[in-house]
């Protein structure tokens, strides 16, 4: 019988693994069916928690922030590459245009509530109903089940006997004759003593960004109220990146500025309420300090008010620096202001909309209002930039280097090889926070882009009927290597009196603040205010290369510890990473999510192009270069100038 | 905000064990009841309160930032469609609010895949998705990027 030390091994063969529960893969599972139901195509969904609930739109949310309407996709792209400095795959970013208010007319059709404007109500967006707009790209939902919603068509699409929740996949194997060829995947029940080894022919990797990989500001209880989830914790990027995926952009990533603790959204504040902000002694410190964008050429990003939201960052992060801080929201004028021509019923409506727009995705916010008896019509409350996260989906692009969709006129050969959103392994797809370049999906983005991987995964499949997957490493190997945590707590546990400290072995707690403190102190962490530098960089390099050996000697002494360890482990390699691509960029590409105080221009002529890497697993090494940006979509007038400039020459 | 399980109306059903995101809500091996077992990972996703047949889980702000004496309570209603919030403020003020969560009965309005003509060979090969062009609510097609969109050199 199995038990602690001695996990059963459960093998099995598909034809198509999807990795993860979120919104792509949810996507990713509602879509493939219709390609393989009638082909009995084997699918399975692997999901570490329970699709219901699982993912960053666990939650809920209070808006899909993508979806086009009466907006052309080549607008899309052009609002994408401004936030994100002027360097995407626009192949792939207009791809997510074309196709994401499809998922979003599903997502009505599937029970969605979609706020509509006033004598629209109850007339389908396909109807031609009127959303209501917080934004150009944005429309507002009553989204406490959006996910709920969304995986509940997903699980009925695919089965119950194609689905296994509560199981952690922790690594990609290559094929035994082709080492870019993915052939397998090895992962443990959190639950039960078993570990699970299958075999395919492609896979979804779309386990979500990494969050927990910087000490956040908050270091006790509240660690947890991480902005993005706290579950999320790189193993798409780690798992790829060791299994020779080429990544990309792996150096940006995002600072959101939020309500200070709760981390509560800004974007109905801005966007919808039209709220504004202010230094400690009231100024409209982003008037005053946007003659500063001049001094590092970042100028070169901002057209007015438009510019990449780490250009706001910066303006906001120079008041902190010179002690003009706190920043508040000035959350009473602006409801006070949408309040002068309102009846007593609608400034009643406005109040609840405030509060549910926290309410249905950051419902601490509401806990840290009421906690501190802050009434947003009456007193104003701080935000603050939070710790760094990486992530593709949302205001970030790192990520991986995937294949186009191809058919868009104008893409380059090193956008395309094949099968949409198919990485540089073969047979190995991703979607959602998985795809670099292309932020700004959100969640409808992430959805349709599982949707679309699917697509192609059957395409690939089909023209690979024939292939048998071989893994390189055995199933006793795998074994060894997946519960080595455990062997090493059973092993050792009794050589101290006290469980946690013991000199063989390392908490999965305890390393993952060790990787905290290395990348917030050497790799512009909160703590130096996202500052860093070439010296500082190479110390970050030199520790986390000796974290990356005592990887092998976290303990776990229950499953749940397993799964921490493993977590850790991904956090690591995806620190690495970032750090990795932050070395190799000498410029300041992003001011306002990091500087690099040697580099602080924006150099377009040198760095106006991708930074893409590979990790090699058996060596440790990471082999990093330059790839050619290429713009497709022609600037419009309205741009900065940054946009308009030639790509680098690579 | 931390969840904790109130001893008395935990009955050990482990929904929250099964729906917990973070893999933090487990059952206590002595008392059979639920409890969190890593605060500092816990998301206040609400997701386990939610589900909670015996309204027996509830949130304490994360103490490093949060007051106490504050609580935000939840009743979420599939039948009704609903979900219903209390809001009570350190000072005593109470806010309510209803908002709802569905406008469909649960799991009637899911996907028909079925009920679709089995796809050829050119459905397989084109870039539309299930659905599209029609889910798209264009009569064209999938949109396309018109010639003076793109920049000369790329595309012509």
């Amino acid at each position: 019988m199995s038990h602690f030390g001695n996990p059963e091994i459960i093998e099995e063969e598909v034809d198509i693994l999807i990795i993860g529960g979120g919104m792509a893969a949810c996507g990713a599972a509602t879509e493939i069916m219709r390609w393989t139901g009638d082909i009995g195509l084997k699918i399975k969904l692997v999901d570490k928690a329970a699709m219901a609930r699982s993912g960053a739109v666990a939650m809920g949310l209070s808006a899909i922030n993508t979806y086009m309407g009466e907006n052309d996709p080549a607008d899309y792209v052009r609002y994408v590459r401004g936030d994100l400095m002027g360097i995407i795959r626009e192949d792939l970013v207009y791809d997510v245009g074309r196709h994401v208010d499809s998922s979003v007319h599903l997502f009505e059709e599937w029970g969605l509530p979609i706020w509509k404007q006033k004598g629209n109500e109850g007339k389908k967006l396909t109807e031609g109903g009127k959303p209501v707009r917080s934004g150009r790209w944005q429309i507002m939902i009553n989204g406490e089940s959006y996910k709920w919603i969304v995986a509940e068509a997903a699980k009925k699409s695919l089965g119950p006997a194609n689905i296994q929740e509560h199981v952690f996949i922790v690594r990609l194997i290559t094929d035994e004759n082709d080492p870019k060829r993915v052939a397998g995947a090895v992962g443990f029940s959190v639950r039960e003593n078993k570990i699970y080894v299958y075999k395919f022919k492609a896979c979804l990797l779309a386990a979500g960004g990494a969050v927990n990989v910087y000490r956040p500001r908050s270091v006790g209880e509240g660690i947890g109220r991480a902005w993005y989830p706290v579950w999320n914790a790189g193993s798409t990027y780690a798992m790829a990146a060791e299994c020779g995926a080429e990544m990309t952009l792996m150096e940006n990533r995002f600072v959101p500025t939020r309500f200070k603790d709760g981390y509560g959204p800004v974007g109905a504040w801005f966007l919808l309420f039209k709220a504004k902000t202010m230094n400690a002694f009231g100024e409209d410190y982003q008037a005053k300090n946007y003659g500063i964008l001049a001094d590092n050429g970042y100028d070169a990003y901002a057209a007015g008010p438009k510019m990449g939201t780490c250009l706001r960052n910066h303006m906001m992060i120079k008041e902190m620096k010179d002690g003009r801080g706190p920043i508040f929201i000035d959350t009473p004028t602006a409801m006070a202001n949408l309040a002068k021509n309102m009846t007593p019923e609608e400034i009643k409506h406005l109040e609840a909309e405030a509060w549910e727009d926290f309410l249905d995705m950051t419902i601490g916010q509401c806990g840290v209002w009421a906690g501190e008896n802050i009434e947003p019509d009456k007193e104003m409350s701080e935000i603050m930039p939070s710790e760094p996260y990486l992530l593709g989906s949302h205001a970030g692009c790192a990520g991986l280097w995937v294949s186009g969709p191809g058919d868009i006129p104008g893409t380059p050969d090193h956008y395309h090889w094949g099968y949409n959103r198919m990485t540089t392994v073969k047979g190995l797809f991703t979607a959602g926070d998985g795809v670099g370049a292309s932020g700004h999906k959100f969640s409808s983005g992430s959805h349709v882009e599982g949707r679309i991987a699917a697509k192609a995964m059957v395409q690939f499949v089909l023209d690979n009927k024939d292939w048998k997957p071989r893994m390189s490493r055995s199933t006793k190997e795998l074994a060894e290597e997946v519960y080595r945590p455990v062997k090493t707590f059973l092993k050792y546990k009794d050589y101290t009196t006290a469980i946690d400290v013991n000199p063989r072995y390392i908490t999965p707690k305890m390393y993952q603040l060790r990787l905290q403190k290395i990348m917030d102190e050497y790799v512009a962490g909160i703590s130096t205010l996202y500052q860093t530098n070439a010296k500082m960089l190479e110390i970050a390099e030199k520790k986390l290369e000796m974290l990356r050996e005592d990887g092998g000697k976290m303990r776990a002494k229950d499953l749940h510890e397993l799964l921490r360890a493993w977590e850790n482990y991904h956090r690591m390699i995806t620190a690495t990473a970032h750090m990795k691509h932050i070395q190799f960029r000498e410029e300041s590409r992003y001011p306002g999510y990091y500087y690099r105080t040697d580099f602080m221009n924006i150099d377009d002529e040198n760095w106006k192009c991708f930074v893409n890497s590979t990790y090699n697993r058996d060596t440790g090494k990471w082999t990093i270069k330059k790839v050619p940006y290429v713009q497709l979509v022609k600037p419009d007038d309205s741009e900065p100038e940054g946009i308009k400039r030639p790509a680098a020459k690579v | 905000m931390p969840t904790f399980v109130y001893m008395t109306r935990c009955d050990g059903c482990g929904h929250c064990v099964d729906i917990c995101p973070s893999d933090i809500m487990h059952i206590d091996k002595t008392y059979r009841r639920a409890l969190n077992i890593e605060p500092n990972m816990c998301w206040e996703c609400y997701s386990c309160v939610k589900a909670c047949p015996q309204n027996a889980i509830d949130c304490r702000g994360y103490a490093d930032f949060a007051p106490l004496g504050h609580s935000v309570r939840v009743l979420r209603e599939e039948e009704k469609g609903t979900i219903s919030w209390k809001i009570k403020f350190r000072n005593g003020h109470e806010k309510n609010f209803v908002s709802p969560i569905t406008t469909k009965p649960w799991g009637e309005a899911i996907p028909r895949l079925a009920d679709l003509p089995p796809p050829d060979e050119e459905a397989l090969n084109s870039p539309l998705l299930t659905y599209e062009p029609e889910a798209l609510k264009v009569d064209s097609g999938l949109p396309t990027i018109s010639k003076d969109q793109f920049k000369q050199g790329v595309y012509y």
